[in-house]
């Protein structure tokens, strides 16, 4: 399906994604020490490091410290993590002395489903036992889930997404509203903000809600109602996101480009001598 | 032990994560079965003649994996007389030969993954591979011509430049 373009008056034309992974990126505090995955959460955290967070830390779960990749990698893997690092870990170190040990800031996560409360699916549609589609898997999704001082969540606004009920439930947000998270002595606070493409959803302070706080520019309120299965609350100020700079379309781009010129190049093929 | 899969379906069908409370601090965790392999292999980038063995990089689990089990094989890229890391190698981790049952120096043994200092990922490989993996039929084919059908590494390597699209 192509993807829905937005036409600005000053004819800057950006599509959803776009939109997507700037909002994300806005809300990387400069210094904040993150922990990135592959994908849009990638792309948002490298952005916000190319932008206006040239202080903040990435690390990816691989086992990589401080990484200043110049194109968003392939899989966690990548050699160009370890390269660009300024420490590279085991990974049980990685989870246990700085995951669990409380050193992230702000963990972004992507799901194929979630609720009003932020929970989110990556395991499968159907019945776990026999599913319709078995998807990638928890990964290190829940331990990112518990431990991250905050989390930021991304994915696409649909109704086969924002769901009343997960198939499954990977890793856990609000649980079940309020003090949820209190009650399961979980250490981070969960998500505080979830980016779609339709616009900013953030936990309403007491019930912990999601709330749709923002629609990017050329959405409407009844978009994001249609998009959603369960009746979304609507914040009474209800703001639109900024659309994107220059600068930033500019710089996201560029990083785009580079990461797809990287990844098709012919690698020599490894002759045996 | 784990702070998380509290409030997550996982221990649901998981019979292996069991919950505990921490005698120390009361907090309720979940304890998960250490992994006992019989056998490891990894690969590895340099080993020397009396075989210690020295990776770095994105080390992932290997030292660990290497550390959990009765008899660990390493393939390396080269077999040197003295083990030294390049200059500003990170994370390099050295295996004692005591630990090491046996090391085959294999050059490419990586492919079609990278071996960092020696070669680059096989991008195109890994593109390649979704199709062929993807289905149970094609999947066997591959690996009764190229894995099954080949004597050794080295003729598996040719097997493949010989297929057309890594077929």
């Amino acid at each position: 399906m192509p993807e829905p373009e937005v036409r600005l008056k000053t004819d800057t034309t950006y599509t959803a994604d776009e939109m997507m992974t700037i909002a994300a990126a806005r809300l990387v505090r400069n210094g904040a020490v993150l922990f990135v995955g592959i994908a849009l959460p990638s792309a948002a955290a490298n952005l916000a490091r190319l932008t206006h967070a040239p202080e903040a830390v990435l690390i990816y779960e691989s086992g990589t410290i401080g990484t200043k990749a110049s194109v968003l990698p392939l899989s966690i893997g990548d050699s160009e993590l370890a390269e660009t690092a300024e420490a590279v870990v085991s990974v049980p170190e990685m989870f246990l002395y700085w995951l669990q040990g409380g050193r992230i800031d702000l963990g972004f996560l992507g799901a194929a489903q979630i609720d009003r409360y932020a929970n989110i699916n990556s395991t499968v549609i159907g019945d776990y036992r026999k599913p319709s589609t078995r998807l990638p898997g928890a990964g290190g999704a829940p331990e990112i889930a518990a431990s991250c001082k905050e989390v930021l969540i991304t994915l696409q606004h649909a109704r086969r997404a924002f769901v009343e009920t997960l198939d499954f439930v990977t890793s856990v947000g609000h649980v079940d509203g309020a003090d949820g998270r209190e009650r399961l002595r979980l250490p981070g606070r969960g998500p505080t903000a979830v980016i779609t493409d339709l616009g900013i959803l953030t936990p309403d302070p007491p019930t912990r809600e999601l709330t749709l706080t923002s629609v990017h520019p050329g959405v409407s309120v009844e978009q994001v109602v249609e998009a959603t299965g369960w009746p979304i609350k609507v914040a009474s100020a209800l703001a639109t996101t900024n659309p994107p700079t220059a600068n930033d379309l500019a710089t996201l781009r560029d990083l785009q480009a580079r990461t797809a010129r990287a990844r098709t190049s012919t690698t020599p093929q490894f002759r045996m001598s | 032990m784990l702070r998380a899969y509290l409030g997550s379906d996982l221990p649901k069908y998981n019979p292996n994560i069991r919950f505990i409370e921490c005698p120390l601090t009361g907090e309720r965790l979940a304890a998960v079965p250490a992994i006992r392999p019989d056998v490891t292999v990894i690969h590895a980038q340099k080993a020397d003649r009396r075989g210690n063995v020295l990776l770095w990089g994105v080390t992932g689990v290997q030292k660990e994996a290497a550390l959990a089990v009765a008899r660990t094989i390493v393939t390396v890229e080269e077999i040197v007389d003295t083990l030294e890391p390049p200059r500003c190698a990170p994370n390099p981790v050295v295996l004692p030969a005591w630990v090491i049952d046996a090391v085959c120096e294999v050059k490419g043994g990586a492919f079609p993954s990278y071996a960092l200092g020696y070669y680059p990922r096989n991008n195109a490989f890994y593109t390649r591979w979704d199709a062929i993996s993807r289905d149970r039929d094609a999947f066997g084919a591959w690996i009764d011509r190229h894995v099954r059908g080949t004597r050794d590494f080295a003729e598996f390597r040719q097997s493949l430049e010989r297929a057309p699209q890594h077929a």
